[in-house]
C-alpha cells in the first residue's frame, strides 16, 4: 500500500511541477510543490493549530450527526406517526442547501466552534438517518418470524435481530458521512469564523499567500482521507461477518 | 438408529396434540380454507403433501401463530393455546450471519432472557457434537455447508424444547445424500414430539410419517393417504411399500392436475 500510494503521490507532484514550468505563472497564481512544501514547513505552527480546529469540528459533527441520525432512524421505525410527520421533514431538510443556512447558523450560534459543528452535523445527519432507517426496515422476514415463534418481545427483536441486521446499511451511511463531513465544517468556516483551515485559506487567499493556501488545502485533504480510512477500518473490525466479495487488501 | 434422545435439562414435555376446528382464511377474496378441520396426533409425525401453492405452508403458519385465521379455533390437545409450545423450522435455515453457530442455536434464550444460561450452552454443545458440528461451534454460518447449516437449524429447533415442532420443507434444499442423513437424524432427535412436516417429496413422507395427508382443491381439503407398515425409518422395502408409494404418487399427480387444469397430467 505504501509503495503504490507513494507512486501515485509522486506522479501527481511531478505533473504539478511540469504544469508550473510550462505555464511559468507567478507564485501568487500557482505555487510550485517545493514552495508549497516550504510554506507547510515554515508555517507548520499555524497550520497545525487551524487544522486541529477543523479536525475537532469534523469529529464532533460526525459524532453528533451519527447519534442524531441513528436516533431518528430508530424513531421512524418505532412509531407510525413519526414516519408520517418526520419523514417528509427529513426530505425537506435535504432540499435546502447547507450553503443557504450557513449564514443563519453563524448568526445564531456565533463565530466559534458551535456553528461549524452544527453545520457538519447537518451534513452528516441525512446519510446516516436514511441508510440506517432503510437497513432497519429491510430485515429478513424469516428472521422476524423465527423471533415470533420464540416469543421475543419487540425490544428483544430490535436489539438482537433488527439492529445487527441494519448495521451493514448504517456502515455505508457512515462511509458517505465521513466523506462529506469536511465539507460541512469548511463551509461553516468560510461563512464566518476566527479559526480553522477554511478561515486560514480565506485569509491566505486574500493576501495572495497562495502557497499557504495550497498547504492548508493539502492538510484538509489529508484529514478527509485519514478520516475515511479510519472509519472504514473501524467498520471492518466491527462487522467481520459481513461478506465482502472484494478483498480488503485491494484498497491498501 | 440410536436410542431416543432425551434432553438432559428438559422437563421432558408430555406429548401434546393439536386440534384445528373450522379454520377459515382467504387470500385476495379467494378462500384458501373454509371450515377446515385437522388434527396432529400427540407424539407422532404427521406429513403434509400436496401441489405447491395449495396452502400447506399457510396451514403450518396458522398453527405457528405467524398468520392469523379469519375464524375457527386452533388449540392444543389440552384445550389451551399453542403460544410458547411450538418450535418452527423452515426451508431457509434462518441462521443469523453475525452470530457463531453456538450463538445461533441458543438464539431463543437470548431473545427471551437476554442471554443463554451456562447449562443451556453446555446442552447446545452436546447436541452440536451429536449432529457432527462439535468442531464448528465458534464458526460463523457463512463458512458452513448447506447440510451443516440445516443441522445447526435443527439443533436450534431442538434446544427450544417444545412439545410441538413445525417443519416447513426443512430438507428440500439439500442434496440427496445429505437429505437422507438429516431425515434420520431429525427423526431420532425429535422422537416423542408432535411433528408436522410439510414436504413436496412423497418418499420423505413415506420414510418419516406416522400419518400422511394430501392437501388439494380450492378451498383446500385434507385427505388421508395410506402409510406403509412399520415404524418410521424402519419400513421394509417390500411389495406393499411399493404399491403404497405408487398409489400416493398417483393421488399427488391427480391433485396437481386439479390445481393446474390444462397443465397436462398423465
Amino acid at each position: 500500500m505504501i509503495g503504490r500510494a507513494f507512486v501515485t503521490f509522486a506522479g501527481l507532484i511531478a505533473a504539478w511541477q511540469v504544469l508550473v514550468w510550462a505555464t511559468a505563472l507567478p507564485i501568487y497564481m500557482l505555487p510550485s510543490p517545493v514552495q508549497t512544501a516550504a510554506a507547510l514547513v515554515g508555517r507548520y505552527d499555524i497550520i497545525l493549530w487551524h487544522g486541529g480546529v477543523t479536525a475537532l469540528e469534523i469529529v464532533l459533527g460526525l459524532t453528533f450527526g451519527t447519534i442524531i441520525g441513528g436516533a431518528s432512524a430508530l424513531l421512524l421505525l418505532s412509531f407510525r406517526p413519526a414516519r408520517r410527520w418526520l419523514l417528509p421533514m427529513l426530505l425537506v431538510s435535504q432540499a435546502i442547501p447547507v450553503f443557504a443556512i450557513a449564514p443563519l447558523l453563524v448568526l445564531w450560534l456565533g463565530y466559534g466552534l458551535a456553528s461549524k459543528v452544527a453545520m457538519a452535523t447537518l451534513v452528516i445527519f441525512f446519510p446516516v438517518a436514511a441508510t440506517f432507517y432503510d437497513g432497519l426496515r429491510r430485515t429478513h422476514p424469516g428472521w422476524l418470524d423465527l423471533a415470533r415463534t420464540m416469543q421475543a418481545s419487540p425490544w428483544a427483536t430490535l436489539r438482537h435481530i433488527r439492529l445487527p441486521a441494519a448495521l451493514p446499511a448504517l456502515a455505508s451511511g457512515l462511509r458517505v458521512a465521513a466523506g462529506v463531513a469536511p465539507i460541512g465544517a469548511v463551509i461553516g468556516e468560510w461563512v464566518g469564523s476566527s479559526a480553522g483551515l477554511g478561515y486560514l485559506m480565506l485569509q491566505a487567499n486574500a493576501r495572495l499567500q497562495t502557497d499557504l493556501m495550497f498547504a492548508a488545502l493539502f492538510v484538509l485533504a489529508l484529514i478527509g482521507v485519514g478520516l475515511y480510512f479510519a472509519v472504514d477500518a473501524g467498520l471492518r473490525r466491527l462487522l467481520p461477518w459481513l461478506p465482502d466479495t472484494l478483498p480488503a487488501t485491494d484498497m491498501e | 438408529m440410536s436410542a431416543p434422545f432425551v434432553l438432559p435439562a428438559s422437563s421432558n414435555p408430555t406429548p401434546l396434540a393439536v386440534q384445528i376446528r373450522g379454520a377459515r382464511l382467504a387470500f385476495g377474496g379467494v378462500p384458501l380454507f373454509s371450515d377446515l378441520d385437522f388434527d396432529l396426533e400427540a407424539g407422532r409425525w404427521t406429513c403434509l403433501l400436496g401441489p405447491s401453492g395449495i396452502g400447506k405452508s399457510t396451514l403450518l403458519r396458522l398453527i405457528a401463530g405467524l398468520t392469523q385465521t379469519e375464524g375457527g379455533i386452533i388449540s392444543a390437545g389440552d384445550g389451551a393455546g399453542l403460544e410458547g409450545r411450538i418450535a418452527w423450522m423452515a426451508q431457509d435455515d434462518l441462521l443469523l450471519p453475525w452470530l457463531d453457530v453456538l450463538g445461533n442455536v441458543t438464539l431463543g434464550a437470548r431473545l427471551r432472557q437476554g442471554r443463554a444460561a451456562p447449562a443451556l450452552t453446555e446442552l447446545a454443545q452436546i447436541l452440536l457434537h451429536r449432529v457432527g458440528l462439535g468442531h464448528r461451534t465458534h464458526d460463523r454460518p457463512a463458512t458452513l455447508s448447506g447440510g451443516e447449516r440445516q443441522r445447526a437449524a435443527l439443533v436450534r429447533t431442538l434446544i427450544e424444547d417444545r412439545p410441538i415442532v413445525l417443519m416447513d420443507e426443512p430438507f428440500s434444499a439439500l442434496d440427496a445424500i445429505t437429505r437422507w442423513r438429516l431425515q434420520a437424524e431429525a427423526a431420532s432427535l425429535l422422537r416423542g414430539r408432535t411433528v408436522l412436516l410439510v414436504t413436496h417429496d412423497p418418499r420423505e413422507a413415506l420414510r418419516l410419517g406416522h400419518r400422511i395427508f394430501i392437501m388439494s382443491g380450492t378451498p383446500a381439503c385434507l385427505g388421508r393417504a395410506p402409510c406403509p407398515r412399520g415404524e418410521p425409518l424402519q419400513r421394509p422395502d417390500d411389495e406393499s411399500f411399493r404399491q403404497i408409494e405408487a398409489a400416493l404418487l398417483g393421488r399427488l399427480v391427480a391433485a396437481d392436475s386439479e390445481q393446474r387444469p390444462g397443465d397436462g397430467g398423465p
